[in-house]
């Protein structure tokens, strides 16, 4: 019975967060009438303290502890803290949303802090066993704030689809998870990888259950075949909540897939390099010929997720760590874009008027310049046209594929995004070339005006200025994957 | 094949477990079908003790049959279950069930019949000293070695309730509650009047 106590010291972010997660939710209960905004001040000094923590124990090296079930390492760290910005900004730009459809409550909150925990735990899992608990807490948390309007027919039917589906991709991620336990007898990621490329072991039952988790991460990714909860979960729920949904957990499932695919079962690449390329093939087809169709902003931008997630795969199909670092920097980049491309969403939503029609885009440039500026620079980078960051983001991603010799899915990759061009263009036109169907003054809080204008500059600066971001990304994925 | 006490205990409880499954899909009457339940789960708890799992066989108890099986009961018993609606189309249905059935019995039969799967591949384990215990040894590994694993599963357990509550909570306007915290501040002064009057004699 010799048991050391585990170090706790690089698991401080996931506590610290895990007790005031609970403290907001009991702050909400008594705070609900008289100080309404407690809980949302007291989310975002959880969010900050987090941020202050792992900036302070920040290392270079990988620190195992938990039983080797948690790793902290500069990747995990990066991760993080892009979590903790993410969450944020995606709070203030919903609070005003919130606050005026009554979900400002502790329920709320607590379950956008409980998700965020299960995201830093997927980020830095290094167990199977992690990996799927923290996936687990992810999506629950999810899938109760999709529901949380039960009011609404079609919310309710968004959160109903989403939970069977994501339970039904849980269960093809631990019927894969366990076959590649029963080959290799172990859970623990490092483990695992050894075993594989020591070679001798069962490989058709391994490649069986690659399929199994491979198709799981389709789904939480939103990636076609896998795809079919996104649309309808994005047009249902809650602006806020959509806006929480397709940002920070795509930074989570980009530390899943490295965690799972490269550093788990590196050793099979030649197995899973052929899956991703269909993957990514079919969710850039779908997604771009999808969204062509759509008249719904919030359905038209689910389409645009999965075409975006399909680029960033080919990333990983290089399998080089000049691909997974570019990898990374597309979704980092995807996330910025996501999260002002929302924010303005909900901006023009006024009183409990939706703002989802792509009709209420019309005449923005006259109803107010700035944010109609603002929209064309994210519409401009979504399409991925220079100057702007998304140009850099696909660019750096292609240099990788066509380094690693595939040079027509590079080709089928351009192609598809000049499709793509089309429909965000089209809101452009709409903005700047009709009429406005309303002209109901667009007037967000100080803090909001001020982020979703340095949303838009980011995008254009970090296009003239990719280089640190790049270079920050290529270290960690470096300092993390060893091969 | 010989028959000691170990596999006459064993083929005991196998019949008992057989007799009341096939009881619980037979009985015309639910709180009698919901009773052989219990019987199988007691059962079936006494193999996993034949099979020196106590923990299993103790949480199947208390579990099952304490938690599950109890909520079963209240649940036939608020409800008012019309038996011959849900024996509708039975034999509509028959042969596509006994396909199903049939299917599944030949997949089970292929990997217990399969070499790599027969006696001689499953040694029998060792024999343990008499004071092991596999709870003892199970909640020793969770608190230590799967510590994180067993705190995150509790985070998703208070993610759930949440859940359930926000989900289904309705705060109704106009409800009559008591609120204790009230209660308890209330001064003599709000409740009691003391009104100040002669005293009456007899007459």
């Amino acid at each position: 019975m010799n048991f050391l106590l585990p170090n706790l010291s690089p698991a401080y972010p996931e506590i610290f967060l895990l007790a005031m997660g609970c403290l907001v939710l009991l702050t909400g209960l008594v705070a609900r009438e008289k100080l309404p905004n407690l809980t949302y001040l007291l989310t975002q000094i959880a969010l900050f303290g987090c941020a202050l923590i792992t900036f302070i124990t920040f290392t270079p090296d990988a620190i195992y502890t938990f039983s080797d079930m948690f790793v902290d390492d500069v990747m995990a760290d990066t991760l993080k803290m892009l979590v903790y910005i993410t969450v944020s900004v995606c709070l203030i730009y919903s609070r005003s949303y919130i606050s005026l459809r009554g979900m400002l409550s502790g329920e709320f909150f607590s379950l956008v802090l409980f998700a965020t925990l299960g995201m830093l735990v997927m980020i830095s899992a290094s167990h199977f066993l992690t990996l799927y608990l923290g996936l687990e807490l992810l999506s629950l948390s999810l899938y109760a704030m999709v529901a949380l309007r039960r009011d609404s027919s079609i919310a309710t039917e968004a959160a109903m689809k989403f939970f069977i589906l994501g339970a039904l991709a849980s269960g093809f991620l631990l019927y894969g998870m366990s076959m590649i336990y029963g080959v290799t007898g172990s859970l623990n990621i490092a483990r695992i990888s050894e075993i594989i490329q020591g070679g001798v072991v069962n490989h058709a039952t391994l490649v069986v259950g690659l399929v199994f988790i491979v198709a799981g991460i389709g789904f939480k990714l939103s990636v076609a075949p896998f795809h079919m909860w996104a649309p309808d979960v994005y047009q249902g729920a809650p602006t806020a909540v959509v806006l929480f949904i397709s940002s920070a957990p795509k930074l989570a499932a980009f530390g899943f897939v490295m965690r799972l695919l490269i550093e788990g079962v590196g050793g099979m690449a030649n197995d899973w390099q052929g899956m991703l390329i269909i993957l990514a093939l079919m969710s850039m087809a779908i997604g771009n010929l999808g969204a062509i169709m759509q008249t719904n902003i919030k359905r038209m931008l689910a389409y645009s997720t999965i075409s975006h997630m399909g680029f960033m795969l080919l990333g990983i199909v290089s399998a080089n760590v000049d691909g997974y670092g570019s990898s990374m920097f597309y979704v980092v980049i995807y996330v910025i874009m996501t999260l002002g491309t929302f924010g303005i969403i909900m901006l023009l939503s006024h009183g409990v008027y939706e703002a989802e029609k792509l009709d209420d885009f019309k005449g923005l440039n006259r109803r107010n310049p700035r944010y109609a500026f603002i929209t064309l620079l994210l519409m401009f980078s979504l399409a991925g046209i220079p100057p702007t960051v998304g140009f850099y983001a696909k660019l750096s991603v292609l240099q990788a594929v066509m380094n690693a010799g595939y040079i027509w899915l590079a080709v089928m990759a351009v192609l598809f995004s000049v499709i793509g061009a089309f429909y965000y263009l089209r809101i452009i036109k709409l903005m700047y070339f009709d009429e406005p169907e309303n002209d109901i003054f667009i007037s967000p809080q100080r803090d909001v005006e001020l982020l979703i204008s340095t949303n838009g500059l980011v995008i254009l600066l970090l296009g003239i200025f990719p280089q640190t971001l790049m270079a920050l990304c290529i270290y960690a994925i470096q300092s993390s994957v060893q091969s | 094949m010989y028959i000691n006490f170990q596999n006459a205990i064993f083929y005991f409880f196998a019949t008992v477990l057989v007799c009341s499954a096939v009881g619980v899909i037979t009985a015309r009457n639910p709180v009698h079908a919901a009773l052989l339940l219990v019987l199988a789960f007691f059962t079936s708890s006494g193999l996993w003790l034949l099979l020196n799992a106590e923990f299993l066989a103790i949480t199947l108890v208390l579990v099952y049959v304490g938690a599950v099986m109890v909520l079963f009961l209240f649940v036939v018993m608020m409800l008012d279950v019309n038996l011959d609606r849900l024996r509708e189309g039975f034999w509509k249905w028959f042969p596509f069930g006994a396909l199903l059935a049939l299917i599944m019995a030949a997949e089970i039969s292929m990997v217990i019949m399969n070499e790599q799967f027969s006696l001689n591949k499953m040694p029998t384990p060792p024999l343990r000293p008499v004071d092991y215990s596999n709870t003892k040894e199970l909640g020793r590994l969770i608190y230590t070695e799967y510590f994180y694993a067993f705190e995150l599963a509790a985070v998703i357990l208070l993610v759930a309730i949440i859940a359930a509550i926000a989900l289904t909570l309705r705060h109704r306007v106009g409800r009559k509650f008591l609120d204790p915290a009230q209660q308890i501040a209330v001064k003599k002064k709000d409740r009691i009047r003391v009104v100040s009057m002669t005293s009456e004699t007899k007459e």
